[in-house]
This record gives C-alpha cells, structure tokens and sequence, in this order.
C-alpha cells in the first residue's frame, strides 16, 4: 500500500554500482499490485538492469498509459520524473518528451490493453517513427483493474476464468513491431529473470526504438487451465531462441562461451550482445526471417522468446528531423526568436 | 419596375469571380486584389471555397473600400462569372445596377441574364484558343486574360499588375513575359471594344499605409516562431493545415543553425489529432515549448488529453482555426462555434483560457503571447481563429516585436533551487495566486522528481483518493483561474459619441463587419458601446460593462449563443439582459446584417409600446 512508507534501512554490505548507489537507490514505493504479480517481476528487472548500467536515475524519464502495468513506474525509480498519461497514449507523450529533450533516457510501460487495444494506434506509430525509447508491455492477456475481461492479444481458444472461449484472432505485438521498423524487438517472461535483464539493459542501450514484450501472468485473472498467458503455459511452451549478456562498450568480455554457442553483436557505441544460441538457425539480423519465425512458432502454440530483431546501426526520429544536438528545451529566445530586424523583413515581403 | 441605373462607385465596390476550383483561377484572383492593393486602396478578399480538389464551384471576393472596410459586405457589384455550373446562382447575386462580366465566345439565351443589370460579354475562349494551342495555357491564360479586361474596365495600374507579376514569378522568369503578353491580350480587347471605365472604377488612394497583407494562419504561425515553440504535432485539417504548413516554412527559414545546419524545432505529422496534443503534452512537460494547428473535429478528439492537462498542469497552446459543425460540418465554412467545445473541454470540472484574435495582426500577437500565458499558467491556451481570420489574406498592422522580450518560462525550479534546500511540491501554492512551481525532468539527482497523473494527488503529487487534498486542489485550480483573469489581454472598450443604455458585445473575426455596423447603426439614430472581447476568463470589466447598460447585445458566429452562455453563466448575468445576434450559415458575418439586426431590435424601442410588440 502506498501509504505504508517505505523504511530506507539496508544492508551495510549492499553492492554499490559505478555511481555507488545500491539497488535501493532504484526503487520507488511499495507495489499495490497483487502478490505475485508477474508485473512486480519486471520491475524487479527493470530496477536491476539501471543499476547494473549504473544509470542515474534522474536522468530516466518513465511514462505509461492506464491499467495494472502502467501503475508499475511508481514502483521503481523514485527518483525519476514519471508521467501516468491517458489510456493508450503513452507513446504520443512520450514523443513529445523524447522531442523536447534527447538527452534523458525514455522508459515506457504499458500493458496489452494500453498498447494492443485502446492504443494500437500510438503503439504504431511511435515504433515506425523510430522513438529512441524503450517500450515495454506487461502482457497478461486480461483486463486486470476491471477484472478479468480479454484483451487483444488473448490467444483465440483461450479460456477467462469464468470459462469463456476467446474467439477473436490475437495480436501480436512482436510481430507488429518488426512490421513496423522497430530497431530492437525482444520478448520474455516475466519469470526469468536471467532473460529479461540483459533484454532491459540492451535495449536501455539501443539508440532507436526498443520494443519488449513481456508475457506477465496475471494471478488474479489468467493464471487458469485453458490460459495461454498462465506461469505454467508460458513455461511449458517458452520457446526461448537465446540468451543474452550486454557488455558495455570498452568493457571486455569476461563470460567463457562454449564456442560457436555465442553469437557477438557489436552495436554503434562499441557495446556488445553477447547472445547464447538456443536455436541453432536463429538470426536476430534478419527482420523478415524474425518474423517468419514468430507465426510458424506461434501456429504450434509455441512462445517465442529472447532478442528477436537488433538492427546495431539504428537511427532514431531525432536523425530524421536532423535536429540539433542541444535539447530543444534548453533553447532560448536568441536561438529560437528571429527578432525585430528580420519581422520587419517579413513586414516589407507582405505589402 | 424601371430599371435602376448602373452602380457608381469610386473605390468601393465587391468584385466576385465565380471560378471552377483546380482551374488555376486563384493566383490570377490574388493578382487581382493586390493590383488594388498596390493602388492604395483596402481591399478585403475571401476565398468561398469547397472541399474538393478540382471541379467543384469556388468563389473569390474582393471587397474594394478606400473607406477600410475589411469585413465582408454581402452583395456583389461586379461578377466574373467564369462557372458554367453556378451560373444562375451567380447572375441571381448581383445588385439591382451591378455588372455582370462572362466569356461571350458561345452565345447565351436572353432568359440566361438579368436586364437590370449591365452585361459585359468578353470572348476569352476565343480569345484563348486563337492565341494558344496547349489545353493546359488556355485554362490557365484565361484567367490572367479576364484580370487584362478588369484593368481596363475599373481603370487600374497596369504597371502595378506587371510589376506584380514579375515579382510573383521572380526566379522563374521565362514566366514574366507571357502573363504580361496575356494580361495585354485581355486589356486591348477591353480598350478597343468596351466602353472604358465602367462607372465603377478604381483611383489611387493612399488609404493602405504601412499595413501588411497576411493571412491569419501565417501569422499565428510566425507568432509561434517568435514565441519559441519548438514541438509542433499537427494532423491535417481544413482550415487549419496552412498554419502548420507555414510554421515549418519560417522554420526551415528562420530556424536551422547556421554552423551545423541543423533543425531548433521538430514538427511532426501525426497519425491523429490525439497523438498530436499527446505529443504537445509530452514535449511541454519536458519544458519545450509546443502547440497544435487544428478545427473542432480535432478539438472534439482531444479532450480527454485536454483534462490532463488541465488537471495535471501541463502547458499546451491549441490554435483552433474554426470552421463550420458539427461533426464535420462545413469543412471550408466559417463559424465561432468551439466556444464552449474548448472553454470546458474534457469531462469533469474544467476550465481554459481562451484568446479571441481579431485578425492576422492579433494572431500573431496572441499566438506568440499564448506560450507565456500557458507556462505561466501551466494549462492549455487555445487561440480562437477562424476559418476567415486563418485562410483569407487580411490588411492588418506591421507586426512587432521587442527585442528586449523575454520569454516568460512560468515557476520552474531550476537545479540550484533545489540544491539550495527550497521546498519542493509540485502542487503547493507557495504564492497565494494558485500557481505552483513545477521542475523538468533530469533537473537534480535526488530533488525535485515527483509523478505527474491525471489521478488525484496531495500537494506534494501523492496518489490519493481522499475528499479533502482533492477538493484542495480543485479549489487551486480555480484560484489559477482567477489569476488568469488579470494576466490575458483585456477587453478593448470603445464608446458611443452619445450617453447610451445600449452595449455590443462581440469577438474574433466580427471585428471589421461589426465597426461598420456601427456606422450603419447610427445612421439609423442608434448609438452603442462596444466591448470587443479578447480572452476567457472574463476580465472584471465584462461584468461592469454589462451593468452599465440595460441591456448589451452579443454578436456572434453560431446558432446557440455560446459566448453568451459563457457570459451568463461565468459573470452571474440575467441572461435577459443579453440579446443573441447570430449569424452561423458559414459565411463571414456582415455588417449589413449586424446593422439590420441590431438596428431593427432598437428601432421597435422607439415605438411607443401602446400594444405589445409581437416578434
């Protein structure tokens, strides 16, 4: 509950990160969600992974839609600015942030019905314009807050807990997003941890749009038999096609891999993913092969999982709107006002 | 009925062509009013267009008035009638004495004019097709030739119209010489073949002054250039596209550094009108400076963000160019018809500032103030255009700017603040006026960081769902808007030369047909004060005005008296002391039905009330 405060006590021996903040200094307030949310999961992740990176915190700015997963920001980065937007419009507002300053990093959070549903539209378009962000949708396939409807990315055939059969067709974000020109696209589960980190800090890393989805039981409302979004279908049928490991640029690579199981990405900045092949043929360069294998899995109830798509040259909007390096927000009135010499120039051109 | 005698008129007539729209008759229609222009002669044009791209009737009026008269007037004394469609519509418009003049090459029934009127036939198909032999020259020539027979027959400059064209062409010069060659094509039938002047007629006048010739759109644009926007999220809309259209031209003019040649602004197109004011949102709470371009559709899709705003404090500047509704309406017609759309937009209680511009000069004056007043504000600022403000080019005042402006960035704590230990929250009012201060993101590692939410909050943006810190922060938000009240531009008063029980209320692009009507008025032995309204909330002096006079008429450009609602219900007013006049058919209101209107209601005063009055 909210109104229990947090105490602030911790261990004397806590690990200390590059900035010598410990993973305290990434938390926020105490999650409201229900206990065992796999929801509470991520943002376990997503605390771990901007320690590791040693990021500071007020230099993240976090933004979410309405719903159970977009309540989460509160739950992490307590020193972050975060915006709880309107439902389904994170990503337009999100943009405009990302627009007015380049320079902070862009942590959205969403959920199936945010993203799939009321703000597919958004989801689109912030994708296809190349946003440098992180999106992540906390996928539960179920409309939590109002207890227990479908959401658009339920599987068809699947069961509510009040023994409903869906029998509309489901989206499929990851899908979607490699359509639409994301530059990262990775799915997961919220309950592998070893997976979801180095997904969070690789695509914190990546400068274009980074998509995650991450399948994230709802205990309350889809964690039944016949659900496909329940912790032991994810776990039965998690098709994971790699693992990964983020190696920060100039940092060297320390894991010994057994050879030819490693796959090394190299990104613009010199950092490096350093990715355990779980499927053999699996090529995360290849868009059009990425996404031939996503339905082919998905048509035998297969969920993959892992980095699906890394493009390590991304460009964001900001390269396509050529603007300058100087956040726009830290501009004043003699870069952005012309004056009064030149408004009289413009008098004399309209007589 | 004897037949009136032909219109005489120096200087102060309507001319009104009747084009096929995608013909390329609008640059020749321009060319014209500004050869009038170049006179020293006001003219005021308006484009009646529809939404279509080619082959549906448009219009283009010019009124000419050396008296300044910038409103529309009603009545056309001279028409082009280029449009085989609107014919009859067209011949059927002009005055009792007016002029009709037409493309003669085919030969018309008698049944297909008026005898009260003058008929100037001019063979321009002919003319065309002996002189060119391209389909594409001869369409687009006969539009310069018909302006080459109005030169003649009103008399006007001709080495004004070729000095236009050549400036019109500059860079593409191969251009100049054959519109001037068409330009003569026309004048020399005229001259050789019509009687030349026509009793209405042109004369340089020096009546125009220092005045620009602008349209609104581009104007409000430029206010957005010099109020330091630099986020515009647009998605397009008739009538309001050109003004986002125009601000990325100042942009890629004004605004790319010169070193690196990069962009200080970002315009994006959105995908819809929602995105367009989230992506505003998003960039003014992350301290940049953004507005949108739209018409009430788009306002009708933003609401929901509009009460974030609103509720969450965000500044956001909304430039509603207004148009005919509702649902779509009409698209290219004019009317003030958001008025209550935006000044309580969204669900649950709210309330934003409204900027009521008169014309371009205004447009750019409100449109760059916007900015200061929504960061001071720290709420949505709407800039009240129209249809006729925003599309049509307006004779207006030289804009200005002072050097020595400042941009005024509202109460934002920087870093040093912080680090200096003073109190943060974000919803505190530390000063008593309902503003509290506000910080951007990534200002300080460990100060200053707070949630922003369209949930309820504490002063200190707590989640809460208790009665008390909620209607704490309603209460605010109202006091926010009393300070408002003080801070956006003030009414203009200007009064009657006689004592009077009588006022006029009026706002936006009324203003020009609503100085005539006074003169009109007056002439009928009616004298009123008027109060020109410039922004919502209401300065004090609305209310003041009001209880000076028995009763004040409000004038206005839609069905349901929306400003006057705002008035009744915002100032406490006895709504009977508020007469409606309401002209909503999309057309610019005239001064000729201000003045009808106004002047009949007090006409039927002066009757001795022996009897009721049954109206």
């Amino acid at each position: 509950m909210t109104y229990i405060a947090k105490p602030k006590f911790h261990h004397p021996q806590l690990p200390r990160n590059a900035l010598g903040l410990t993973h305290r200094d990434y938390e926020g307030s105490i999650s409201t969600l229900c206990a065992g949310c796999g929801h509470d999961s991520i943002t376990a992740a997503i605390i771990e992974a901007c320690f590791e990176l040693s990021l500071p915190p007020h230099r993240v700015a976090k933004l979410s839609g309405i719903g159970c997963s977009s309540k989460t920001p509160t739950y992490f980065l307590g020193n972050s600015h975060g915006f709880n937007t309107v439902h389904g419009r994170m990503p337009s507002v999100l943009t405009g942030a990302n627009l007015a300053n380049r320079d902070l990093i862009y942590l959205g959070v969403s959920g199936d019905g945010d993203s799939a549903s009321i703000g597919l539209g958004q989801f689109a378009h912030s994708l296809r314009r190349g946003v440098n962000m992180v999106y992540i949708v906390e996928n539960n396939g179920v409309y939590g807050l109002t207890k227990g409807q479908f959401s658009a990315t339920a599987d068809r055939g699947s069961k509510s807990k009040r023994g409903v059969v869906n029998t509309d067709a489901s989206i499929d974000l990851c899908a979607l997003a490699l359509q639409l020109g994301a530059t990262f696209v990775a799915r997961s589960f919220s309950g592998d941890k070893q997976q979801l980190v180095p997904l969070i800090k690789a695509a914190i890393e990546h400068k274009g749009a980074a998509f995650i989805d991450v399948i994230s039981p709802c205990v309350a409302f889809n964690n039944h038999p016949g659900s496909t979004k329940s912790f032991d279908y994810v776990r039965e049928h998690n098709e994971a096609v790699n693992y990964l490991d983020y190696i920060a640029p100039r940092a060297p690579i320390k894991i010994a891999y057994e050879p030819g199981t490693v796959q090394i990405v190299e990104q613009h900045d010199g950092s490096k993913l350093a990715l355990r092949k779980l499927a053999a043929d699996y090529d995360p360069g290849d868009r059009i092969g990425a996404m031939t294998f996503l339905q082919t899995h998905a048509a035998k109830g297969q969920i993959v999982t892992g980095l699906l798509f890394v493009d390590p040259e991304p460009e964001d909007l900001h390269t396509h709107l050529n603007t300058v390096d100087t956040p726009l927000n830290a501009l004043g009135e003699k870069d952005l006002c012309p004056g009064a010499a030149v408004l009289e120039k413009i008098n004399a051109s309209l007589r | 009925m004897p037949k009136p005698s032909p219109i005489s008129s120096v200087n102060d007539f309507v001319v009104r062509f009747a084009n096929v729209n995608g013909s390329g008759s609008a640059s020749a229609n321009e060319l014209f009013a500004r050869a009038v222009l170049r006179m020293g002669v006001p003219v005021a044009p308006r484009n009646i267009f529809p939404s279509n791209i080619q082959g549906l009737p448009t219009w283009y009026e010019v009124r000419i008035s050396e008296a300044g008269h910038l409103g529309a007037r009603g009545g056309t004394d001279l028409m082009v009638a280029m449009n085989p469609q609107t014919w009859d519509k067209d011949v059927a418009a002009i005055e009792p004495g007016g002029y009709l003049l037409y493309d003669s090459t085919k030969p018309l029934p008698a049944a297909k004019f008026r005898d009260d009127i003058t008929v100037i036939g001019v063979p321009l198909t002919a003319i065309c097709n002996r002189e060119y032999t391209d389909p594409r020259q001869r369409q687009l020539f006969k539009n310069i030739i018909y302006v080459g027979v109005l030169s003649a027959l009103l008399d006007m400059d001709v080495a004004e119209i070729e000095k236009l064209i050549g400036e019109q062409f500059k860079g593409k010069d191969k251009l100049i010489q054959p519109n001037i060659h068409a330009l003569h094509l026309g004048r020399d039938y005229a001259l050789n073949n019509l009687q030349c002047p026509l009793p209405i007629r042109l004369r340089k006048a020096n009546a125009v002054g220092d005045r620009i010739f602008i349209e609104g759109n581009s104007a409000a644009a430029l206010g957005a250039l010099y109020g330091g926007a630099t986020v515009c999220a647009w998605y397009p809309i008739t009538p309001s596209s050109s003004l986002a259209d125009a601000f990325t031209r100042y942009c890629a003019r004004y605004r790319i550094d010169p070193e690196t040649k990069k962009a200080k602004y970002a315009i994006i197109q959105a995908e819809d009108e929602l995105a367009s004011i989230g992506i505003v949102i998003g960039a003014a709470w992350n301290g940049a400076r953004a507005f949108t371009a739209t018409s009430g559709p788009g306002i009708s899709l933003m609401q929901e963000f509009f009460g974030l705003a609103y509720f969450a404090e965000v500044p956001a500047v909304v430039f509603d160019v207004q148009r005919g509704g509702p649902s779509t309406g009409m698209p290219t017609r004019t009317q003030q018809s958001d008025i209550i759309a935006c000044a309580y937009a969204s669900h649950g209680d709210t309330k934003h500032v409204l900027l009521f511009p008169e014309d371009p000069y205004e447009s750019f004056e409100f449109g760059a103030l916007a900015f200061d007043l929504a960061d001071r504000l720290q709420t949505p600022v709407f800039v009240m255009m129209d249809l006729d403000i925003g599309m049509n080019h307006r004779l207006c005042k030289p804009l200005t700017w002072d050097d020595n402006r400042k941009y005024d960035r509202g109460k934002v704590m920087t870093a040093a603040d912080l680090e200096a230990g003073k109190e943060f929250g974000r919803y505190l009012d530390v000063d008593g006026d309902g503003i509290p201060y506000r910080t951007y993101p990534g200002t300080h590692p460990t100060r200053g960081a707070f949630f922003t939410r369209g949930t309820s909050r504490d002063r200190y943006a707590r989640y809460t769902e208790e009665g008390a810190p909620y209607a704490d922060n309603m209460q605010r938000l109202l006091r926010k808007f009393e300070t408002a009240k003080d801070l956006v531009p003030r009414p203009v008063q200007a009064n009657a030369g006689k004592p009077t029980k009588y006022g006029v209320i009026y706002y936006g692009s009324t203003s020009p047909a609503m100085d005539e009507a006074i003169q009109m008025i007056e002439a009928r032995g009616h004298h009123l004060d008027r109060l020109r309204l410039r922004a919502f909330p209401f300065h004090s002096s609305v209310s003041s005005f009001i209880a000076d006079h028995d009763f004040v008429f409000v004038v206005e450009q839609n069905r349901d008296a929306q400003l006057r609602s705002l008035i009744v219900n915002e100032c406490g007013i006895d709504p009977v002391r508020l007469v409606p006049i309401l002209h909503y058919d999309g057309t610019p209101i005239t001064a000729r039905f201000i003045a009808r209107a106004i002047g009949d209601h007090l006409d039927a005063l002066k009757v001795t009330p022996l009897r009721k009055l049954v109206s």
